[in-house]
């Protein structure tokens, strides 16, 4: 096996390690914007801002390389993707404007800032939804023609993705309850562990419904997980899922700063590994894989000399930039 | 719905990358200048450099901000409205893209934390080097960005497989035959814009009376680069010009309104050229000196419009009405350096009169040349999106009209609001001024983002 079998799946890990960090990442600081409605205290919202103000960009930013790195390495599938999906990805470009500009908005236009405390809220809440549309959207299926787009605008609308939306929500806004859970001190920090419990709950819904809908909808996938002997290889993912729930939940009763926040990523990932069995070697399922649609390999081969010498450095000074922001946010103050 | 899908994809990408092109023009120039203010502060420990940093980078957050989420919208785009194109060249631009993510915009967006909010939090050299990251950070963005805009401009080093373009040789992609003109044109746009932006503030405070040793600092810092560059910019805009001469010939016949290339060329002031009749109408022209400057030869010629078949003409009307309100603000642009430069030699330029009043309305002329400027490129590019390769009417996606319609929409309405608002508050920052340090409201251990210190003290002083 060569060049031709290898970069693809190269390529297909380095988008899944990206989308992956996008959806962490990011996630929490949606999940910030999504929570902010549970509170009325003004100086509480100051403080949830205020936890995430100096990441967002950066979290963000991994959204521009999964985007960009389906655009380099598999511009067929982008171009097939991003039309069928068009009316979410709009959605959620259009969420991510109003809540970025809400960032810095909303302090200059105190006392009257209202609005933006509402575009805040709105737009993470809104990009979350379209974000488990988008997912949901592709996970039903694309309907392709010669390796064009096909279908109609709507095709992406279903029950399933709709459920796909509410548990990107939920999954969101618990990964943010978490986050405060560690990131801030004083009343909030309770109350972000009252939501993070009920939250927890409301995911586990989610993931179990996602899990029994997709095999139910498609043999294929039932297929893959149900069989002797991908059931045995495959029984861990859920084992740990229920793990780092559990992992959740005793952190959030014994009042642990990390360990629900922890948690929480590990079901994501391991949500995230799920979905990416279940579908492999799709990349618009069900009809064009990984290598249907990989670039040409001087691309593919050029760009990720830049992906290995540069992701380290990057992935460095975020590291540094959350070192340097790091401990608890206290009510009535910000980083000073 | 016979609304056509081609026509509302091409508005809503002029519509959303005009938006976008206002804030790096200014972002990419003011993140220099912070860090200058801030390496200043450094070095002379004189605290109105640190006023000033402190001011304008409150300014700047708020302009990041909406470049930020503007600049994503764009990146989407090319999937959702511009598939073919996408499919086709993606192989050539999409690492483009790709190296200005890696290498720019996870710089800008992590550094850019300690630059805002680091102040205080890290030793005051590393809060420099943050500034002067991003400021870097910014410019290799515009690096990538061009180079991708040049190659659709003159594409290089690649070859046509399948009708899908494929790479042979990456220097000649990167550095194609436009590109480094293009780059040197476009930085130095960005920071003139920015030049004329603390400018204008500099002049409106000094005739106030408010903050007067910082509006000084602000007046004579922006004419000393700009008496630099505004010049050195007409320089390359002509360089510039003869390189798409030589690659775009039918694109500088539409610029000069040249229809006629058996015929050597005027140049031609002022006119309304007409697509129909193939020709001017009241023109006012030089004889000859088109000629002289695109051949630099008195008798020089160059292909007329009516050398290139109708189809592939670009629409005349815009880019050379665009073109003519860009070259002309270039040279308003030096003049207003220009005097202002000789007024202070001779001590004159602080003082009431019309050159001070008239300094406080020089605010928009960058933005103006920038988007008369980037008309004029992506307009005179038409008929082709990627030039001799791809019509742009081809490279559009298979979406129906209904969602194009829907998106533009979307996009203005929300954008007219964003966009409002954030002028709005940036005006009511420029209004309030550079604050003397935040320590004499006695609030030293609160404020956080850069723009929530002005907040903070909107309400502290019980507005
Ligand atoms: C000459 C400079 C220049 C030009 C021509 C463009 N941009 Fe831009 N862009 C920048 C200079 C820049 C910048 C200075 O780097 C920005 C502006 C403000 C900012 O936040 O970063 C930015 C932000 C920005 C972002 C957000 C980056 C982040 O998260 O930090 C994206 C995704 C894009 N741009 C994409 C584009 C695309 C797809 C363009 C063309 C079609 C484009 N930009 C034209
Ligand atoms: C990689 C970079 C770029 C790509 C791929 C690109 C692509 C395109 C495409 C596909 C169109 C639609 C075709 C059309 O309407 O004529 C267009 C138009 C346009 N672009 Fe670009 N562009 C790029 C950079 C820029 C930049 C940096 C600007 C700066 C402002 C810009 C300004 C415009 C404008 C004003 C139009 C409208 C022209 C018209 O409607 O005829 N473009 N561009
Ligand atoms: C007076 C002198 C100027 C001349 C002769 C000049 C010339 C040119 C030419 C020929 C182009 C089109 C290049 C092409 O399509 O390939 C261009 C584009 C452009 N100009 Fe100018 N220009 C001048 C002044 C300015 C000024 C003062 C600004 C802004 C402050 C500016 C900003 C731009 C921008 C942003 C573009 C589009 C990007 C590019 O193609 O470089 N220009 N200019």
């Amino acid at each position: 096996m060569g060049m031709e079998f290898w970069l693809p799946a190269i390529w297909a890990a380095v988008i899944g390690v990206a989308v992956s960090l996008y959806v962490i990442l990011d996630g929490f600081d949606l999940g910030i914007g999504i929570l902010f409605p549970f509170t009325k205290d003004e100086s509480e919202r100051d403080q949830m801002m205020n936890s995430v103000a100096p990441f967002w960009d950066g979290n963000e930013t991994w959204l521009i390389l999964g985007g960009g790195g389906l655009f380099v390495a598999f511009p067929a599938a982008y171009a097939v993707i991003m039309p069928a999906l068009y009316l979410p990805v709009l959605l959620m470009l259009l969420a991510l404007v109003f809540r970025g500009v809400a960032f810095e908005f909303r302090w200059i236009a105190k006392p009257d800032h209202r609005f933006w405390d509402a575009a805040f809220a709105g737009g993470s809440a809104l990009a979350a939804f379209s974000q488990g549309l988008i997912l949901g959207g592709l996970l039903d299926g694309i309907t392709v023609t010669d390796g064009r787009f096909s279908g109609g605008p709507l095709d992406w609308l279903s029950p399933f993705s709709i459920l796909c939306g509410c548990a990107m929500v939920a999954g969101y806004a618990l990964l943010g309850a978490t986050w405060l859970n560690m990131r801030v001190a004083g009343h909030l920090e309770a109350k972000a562990r009252g939501w993070a419990k009920g939250l927890l709950v409301a995911v586990l819904v989610f993931m179990v419904a996602v899990s029994l809908w997709t095999p139910l909808l498609y043999e294929r996938i039932a297929e893959r997980w149900f069989t002797l002997p991908n059931l045995f290889y495959l029984a861990p993912v859920p084992i740990l899922t229920l793990l780092c729930a559990l992992m959740v939940w005793t952190g959030l009763e014994k009042d642990q700063p990390a360990s629900p926040f922890v948690g929480t990523v590990g079901m994501f990932l391991l949500g995230f590994a799920g979905l990416a069995i279940s579908n492999f070697p799709y990349l618009v399922p069900p009809s064009l894989t990984v290598w249907d649609t990989a670039g040409a390999p001087e691309s593919q081969v050029f760009m990720l000399i830049g992906v290995v010498a540069l992701l380290p450095l990057i992935l460095a000074y975020t590291a540094f930039m959350y070192w340097t922001f790091r401990g608890r946010v206290r009510a009535g103050e910000g980083y000073h | 719905m016979d609304l056509d899908p081609v026509i509302l994809a091409r508005m809503q990408f002029a519509f959303t990358i005009v938006f976008h092109i206002v804030f790096p023009a200014f972002t990419i120039g003011l993140s220099a200048w912070i860090a200058t203010l801030i390496g200043l502060t450094l070095w002379t420990k004189n605290p109105h450099y640190e006023n000033l940093a402190a001011f304008w980078t409150k300014i700047f957050a708020v302009s990041f901000a909406m470049g930020v989420v503007s600049g994503i919208v764009l990146t989407y785009q090319f999937g959702t409205n511009w598939s073919v194109f996408s499919r086709m060249v993606g192989n050539v631009i999409g690492p483009l893209i790709g190296y200005e993510v890696l290498t720019a915009f996870f710089l800008e967006a992590s550094f850019l934390g300690i630059l805002l909010f680091g102040r205080g939090r890290v030793p005051p050299g590393l809060h420099f080097f943050a500034a002067v990251l991003v400021a870097v950070g910014t410019a290799i963005s515009a690096f990538w960005i061009l180079s991708a805009n040049s190659w659709m401009q003159a594409p290089a080093g690649f070859e046509m497989r399948d009708g899908v373009a494929y790479p042979t040789d990456w220097l000649a992609i990167i550095f194609n035959p436009t590109f480094p003109l293009r780059l040197a044109h476009m930085l130095i746009a960005a920071y003139v814009t920015t030049g004329f932006v603390v400018l204008a503030i500099g002049a409106r405070y000094w005739l106030q009376g408010k903050h007067v040793r910082e509006a000084e600092t602000m007046v004579k810092m922006a004419l000393g680069i700009l008496v630099v560059l505004t010049p050195l910019q007409i320089l390359v805009g002509d360089f510039h010009g003869l390189k798409a001469l030589e690659y775009q010939p039918a694109k500088v016949a539409g610029l000069e309104g040249h229809w006629d290339g058996a015929e050597p060329a005027p140049l031609v002031l002022f006119a309304l050229p007409d697509a129909s009749a193939e020709a001017n109408r009241f023109e006012l022209a030089i004889p000859h000196l088109g000629s002289l400057i695109l051949t630099h030869d008195w008798n020089g010629l160059y292909d007329g419009l009516k050398s290139f078949a109708p189809e592939d003409r670009p629409p005349v009307l815009p880019i050379f009405l665009s073109f003519r309100i860009m070259v002309g603000i270039g040279f308003l642009m030096a003049g207003i350096a220009l005097w202002g430069v000789l007024a202070w030699a001779r001590g004159r330029l602080f003082e009431t009169g019309w050159f001070m009043s008239f300094l406080t309305y020089v605010w928009p002329l960058g933005f103006l040349a920038v988007i008369a400027g980037w008309v004029t490129t992506e307009m005179g590019r038409q008929p082709w999106v990627v030039t001799g390769l791809l019509r742009t009417e081809d490279a559009i996606s298979p979406v129906t009209a209904s969602e194009m319609l829907t998106s533009l929409i979307l996009f203005v309405l929300v954008y007219a609001v964003v966009f409002a608002s954030g002028l709005y508050f940036i005006n009511r920052l420029l209004l309030k001024g550079p604050m003397r340090p935040i320590r004499e409201h006695g609030l030293a251990n609160r404020p956080i983002t850069g723009a929530s210190e002005t907040g903070r003290i909107a309400i502290a002083s019980g507005e």
